[in-house]
């Protein structure tokens, strides 16, 4: 049979590697973005696996609430993404500091 | 038996999707990545009895969040290479953080916790119980306020993003005041010095 344990393995590994993504693409905005997308996910997969294991649906409505907020994270973080190229024609993370003032 | 086959593919399926996000070299691979990633936690959200969402996953995420990232990734004009640089040198300590977190987070959450002996696994729900309709009473009476809040979060963030990318094209033809009450007369008037040509 499959444990909680399984699972929250599952996700503790997603979270993993999404970390390990911000740090090796720590120029890309767009893959930063994607990364915090995967770490919502691996997030969400908890939440559903505890909501699951003590049968109380709280947890599913805790996920719901992220998914919004992912959601509309992501749309802002895209159109900020939209005028930042724009403005330096680049998307490179180190560009944004000169965008100061 | 089944069970576990489904648990171990999908779960597989989520963390190859997952290193490929974070290692392809192109954007859009990486996006289409994701979405393989989306689809293999619907299926796990699927055997953990949450249809709803698993569901809402695949349609919203799938659907909407994902197109708009491929739809910015292809519009813009990226030059991969310079944000490459710099990628090999970071891969040791993303690898090293990674592995360490691993570690510490199955120290806690692993089977000495939360093994089948400690959190017994429940009975699989009634033919007849319906997850939309328990997470909609939920939704719709406990959790009413956090729902309209939710729904005003949205709002904003559509009216953030309008905001953000509107380009004001001016479609008027209408002279701007305030750019006449400016104007100097070197923006006008131009003095060229030329000699006088002779008549042949």
């Amino acid at each position: 049979m499959i444990s909680l344990a399984h699972y929250l393995i599952v996700g503790a590994a997603l979270f993993c590697l999404s970390v390990a993504g911000i740090f090796i693409n720590r120029k890309n905005v767009i893959v930063l973005l994607m990364c915090i997308e995967l770490m919502l996910l691996a997030v969400n997969l908890n939440f559903i696996a505890f909501s699951h294991f003590n049968q109380d649906v709280a947890g599913q409505v805790f996920v719901f609430f992220i998914l919004t907020v992912a959601a509309a994270e992501s749309a802002i973080g895209l159109a900020i993404l939209v005028v930042l190229f724009r403005n330096r024609a680049s998307i490179n993370v180190e560009d944004i500091g000169t965008m100061r003032g | 038996m089944l069970q576990q086959i489904l648990f171990y593919a999908f779960s597989a399926l989520v963390i190859a999707a997952g290193a490929m996000v974070i290692t392809v070299r192109n954007p859009v691979y990486a996006a289409l990545s994701l979405v393989v990633a989306f689809f293999g936690s619907a299926g796990l959200w699927m055997m953990l009895e949450a249809e709803f969402l698993a569901i809402a996953l695949v349609l919203v995420y799938v659907g909407a969040v994902m197109v708009l990232f491929l739809f910015v990734v292809m519009m813009l004009d990226i030059n991969i290479a310079v944000l490459r640089e710099g990628f090999a040198r970071y891969v040791p300590v993303a690898v090293v953080f990674a592995v360490l977190m691993m570690v510490s987070i199955t120290l806690v959450v692993g089977p000495r916790h939360f093994a089948l002996e400690f959190v017994a696994a429940p009975p699989p729900a009634d033919p007849d119980y319906n997850n939309t309709q328990a997470l909609g009473r939920a939704l719709f009476s406990q959790y009413l306020l956090p729902f309209e809040a939710a729904a005003v979060v949205l709002l904003v963030a559509i009216i953030a993003a309008i905001a953000l990318t509107l380009r004001h094209t001016r479609q008027t033809k209408a002279p701007k005041p305030e750019r006449q009450v400016q104007v100097q007369r070197n923006d006008r008037l131009r003095i060229v010095k030329m000699d006088a040509e002779k008549n042949t």
